[in-house]
């Protein structure tokens, strides 16, 4: 365990130390820097559930790199633990018009059992107004993994916000210590309303959310008298600064 | 506020004159202070001129040598660039280029033998400095006697006064490049339309716009803004005096930093007869679009005791400035009506007759050359191959503008029904140069990604391009291509832009060239100022983010003679 902490260190530091020179190369081209939150809420599930969850990600850098971290966060406010717990950290160039490539490293630190892992992927926006976020992660196991979110924001009014959003994942093997099978693993839709109360950095939302899993990762959560699918009410705020 | 605007003038006043030598100098002080900017709606620290935002209008006069003291007070670095001013480069005051900037504490001794005269304006060329209220105004008195006549004149400084600093407002753009675009299409929108057009014609229209990642109401980057007019908003309500049947000039200087407006006083004609400080030949019209940094003078004749409204409205429709002529003070004139639908840019703004181009690049647009015609014969180019006229299939029934895009979606047209000035109405008064062909051309294409918020020229940003290079004594012919959605106010530092608008040696004669959406436009420059000069988009974010060259200008005076074998 200890080496691992030790790698996953090594990696992050690496990562950082080979960013200082290439942005130092960039001098000329301006730095900026920024802080969203896609989701930031409260849950409340069919069954009473309750749970706290963000998405965030800051980056800084310039148009041609950037640093980003990408966070995600699961707090399961009854049993008090953390079901999940990601931290995210990439390189970020631009490949085409409406693309940027990333590469970096990813590291899971929920209750229970911690993973590193690296990632490639894409992020940008895809033809009638996709945002696209999608990653190919192997763990230090040696077990590859998918991810492909994608959202879309609906005007209702210029203020008003409605946007569904789909997160799918997938595992190209079985990793039973943090109980993912082979397959299609698990899948998210939402749809949230959002009112953009101050400019665009503070938009309260309200929204539903249905998670579930698939396949073995389906079973080992029932084999665990987990549930495999859940339903939440959802109220939050969409940060931006 | 009142009281601001009158200590500025007064200030602007004060600092003229005192005559040091026998050689007609004047020395005038600037200092540059952290400034409170209330709109009454909003306070907001700015940057501004002896303690104001507006700063001082400065009075030069043709022959003198105006020295000018800059003293920064910030705990930053600053500039001055005088706007539209020919000028040794030393003096232009672009950090980088014209000298290193103004140190905090540091004076800076501006010495500018001024040899034109007209309506100008200064800046920081700095940050956002002048985003965040670093400008004023210049009136250059002329020697001879002017072609026109009035009885008394104001300055009328438009400001697209935002809450947000510069730096955030770029900031915000790069996270986010429709974070300030408050006039999108809804889905109120979507229903409005399928129930003019049907279901499929909607989802098509907007299937193309989507398929090209593109907006059609990306006209407004930076909305959210209030209208100043010399620093006051509507409700603060600048007002100038007259006298009826008194002939007022109006010197209106486009100081905002992303804004353009369409400009009018509902009941009264206006005559322009100047434009970018040169005078044109005298043009009525009942309204005119100023592109951000273009100045021009109209010349009005209120006849009635009563108060005029001055309205600014933004092309975008997204806010507006208001002031008031009055024959006293305290009048309020009756507020016009607003016209508050947001254009639409249309296919043909993106350089396309047809929408379905799905996959295109930022760029891909159809440009037709003025062909066929001798470049060096030029000058004398007839009216088929009018500058700005990509689209040979004009089908519009009236007659357009040919400095639009044929469909386009932001051609204007005037409140009430009647003329709107144009490009193409202008005409030198007194050509400036002797008419000549142009010894090269030289593309520039205004390039740029909107969704990365990113503009450049030629596809390059300024940090990774090298300077245009041009000669002394040569005459440059440049064509823009406008190869984006957006217009782009293209000024060029220390000598003049002709704009090509089909007249020849009438062509007037401008510093800033504002080219719309999927349009060509040609200026030329008489190539006759050593050193090193800017040259960008003035719109502030699109500059700061790489729409911007370095101008090198090799030889001189001497060499040129030498070549030439004078």
């Amino acid at each position: 365990m200890k080496t691992h902490n030790q790698m996953k260190k090594g990696a992050v530091t690496a990562l950082v130390m080979a960013f200082v020179p290439v942005v130092g190369q960039a001098a000329e081209g301006k730095i900026y820097y920024g802080f969203q939150a896609e989701q930031f809420e409260y849950r409340i599930g069919d069954e009473n559930e309750k749970r706290v969850v963000w998405d965030a990600d800051a980056f800084v850098g310039t148009d041609e790199l950037k640093l980003r971290w990408q966070g995600e966060g699961e707090r399961d406010l009854d049993a008090d633990i953390n079901e999940k717990l990601e931290n995210r950290l990439v390189l970020q160039t631009p490949i085409s018009d409406f693309f940027d490539a990333k590469a970096g490293v990813r590291l899971d630190t929920p209750t229970g059992t911690d993973r590193w892992y690296g990632s490639v992927g894409v992020m940008g926006l895809a033809p009638q107004w996709f945002e696209i976020d999608a990653d190919l992660f192997v763990s230090e196991t040696g077990d590859g993994s998918a991810r492909l979110d994608v959202e879309y924001e609906g005007l209702i009014t210029n203020r008003l916000v409605l946007t569904p959003s789909f997160e799918i994942n997938a595992a190209f093997s079985e990793d039973r210590e943090i109980e993912v099978g082979k397959g299609i693993s698990s899948a998210e839709i939402g749809l949230r309303l959002s009112y953009d109360l101050i400019d665009r950095a503070v938009s309260p939302y309200i929204g539903v959310s249905y998670e579930r899993k698939f396949g073995d990762t389906a079973d080992f959560a029932k084999h665990d008298g987990e549930d495999y699918e859940a339903t939440y009410f959802v109220t939050g705020l969409r940060l931006m600064f | 506020m009142k009281y601001q605007t009158v200590k500025s003038t007064l200030l602007g006043a004060l600092a003229v004159l005192a005559l040091s030598s026998a050689s007609q100098a004047a020395k005038y002080d600037l200092s540059v202070d952290y400034v409170t900017i209330d709109t009454g709606e909003m306070k907001t620290r700015g940057i501004g001129y002896n303690g104001s935002s507006p700063g001082p209008t400065l009075r030069f006069r043709e022959g003198e040598e105006a020295v000018i003291n800059v003293t920064n007070n910030l705990d930053e670095a600053t500039s001055i660039h005088w706007h539209g001013l020919i000028l040794p480069y030393q003096m232009d005051g672009v950090p980088g280029i014209s000298f290193p900037g103004i140190e905090p504490g540091e004076t800076f001794t501006y010495r500018i033998p001024v040899s034109q005269s007209g309506t100008y304006w200064f800046h920081s060329h700095s940050g956002f400095q002048e985003p965040d209220g670093a400008y004023g105004s210049i009136i250059i008195e002329p020697q001879k006697r002017e072609p026109f006549k009035f009885d008394r004149e104001y300055v009328v400084v438009l400001k697209d006064k935002h809450p947000h600093s510069g730096e955030r407002i770029l900031r915000n753009l790069k996270m986010m490049p429709d974070y300030y675009n408050r006039k999108q299409r809804t889905l109120g929108d979507f229903f409005e339309d399928v129930s003019k057009n049907g279901l499929g014609a909607t989802l098509s229209e907007r299937g193309d716009w989507g398929s090209m990642r593109m907006m059609p109401t990306d006209i407004e980057d930076v909305q959210g803004f209030v209208g100043l007019i010399n620093g006051m908003s509507p409700d603060q309500n600048w007002t100038g005096l007259f006298k009826p049947d008194e002939r007022v000039r109006l010197r209106f200087i486009n100081a905002s930093a992303m804004t353009y407006f369409d400009v009018r006083i509902p009941g009264l004609e206006m005559t322009v007869v100047q434009a970018d400080g040169n005078n044109v030949q005298p043009v009525k019209v009942d309204e005119f679009r100023i592109s951000v940094a273009e100045t021009y003078d109209v010349i009005v004749q209120p006849k009635e005791d009563k108060a005029y409204p001055i309205l600014a409205e933004s092309m975008g429709r997204s806010g507006f400035a208001l002031a008031t002529l009055a024959p006293r003070q305290g009048m309020r004139a009756e507020m016009p009506e607003l016209r508050t639908e947001a254009p639409l840019l249309t296919m043909a703004d993106m350089g396309m007759s047809h929408g379905d181009m799905a996959g295109m690049d930022h760029g891909a647009m159809t440009s037709v050359d003025p062909s066929g015609d001798d470049k060096d014969a030029m000058a004398g180019m007839d009216h088929s191959n009018m500058a700005g006229m990509d689209h040979s299939n004009m089908d519009m029934g009236e007659k357009a503008d040919p400095f639009y895009a044929a469909g386009s979606g932001l051609i204007p047209k005037a409140a009430n029904g009647g003329k709107f000035l144009s490009y193409a109405d202008l005409k030198a008064q007194k050509p400036l140069y002797a008419e000549r062909p142009a010894t090269r051309e030289i593309e520039l294409r205004l390039t740029g990604n909107m969704e990365r918020y990113s503009w450049s020229i030629n596809g390059v940003k300024y940090e990774d391009a090298e300077p245009i290079r041009l000669k002394y004594g040569e005459r440059v012919r440049f064509k823009f291509v406008n190869e984006t959605m957006m217009t782009h106010p293209m000024h060029l530092h220390g000598m003049w832009s002709i704009l090509d608008t089909g007249k020849g040696k009438w062509n007037p004669v401008k510093h800033t060239i504002s080219i719309n959406p999927g349009t060509t436009v040609y200026s030329e420059t008489e190539v006759d100022e050593p050193g090193e000069w800017a040259f960008h988009c003035h719109l502030s974010y699109h500059m700061a983010t790489g729409m911007f060259r370095k101008v090198i200008v090799e030889g001189g005076p001497t060499v040129a003679e030498l070549e030439n074998g004078k």
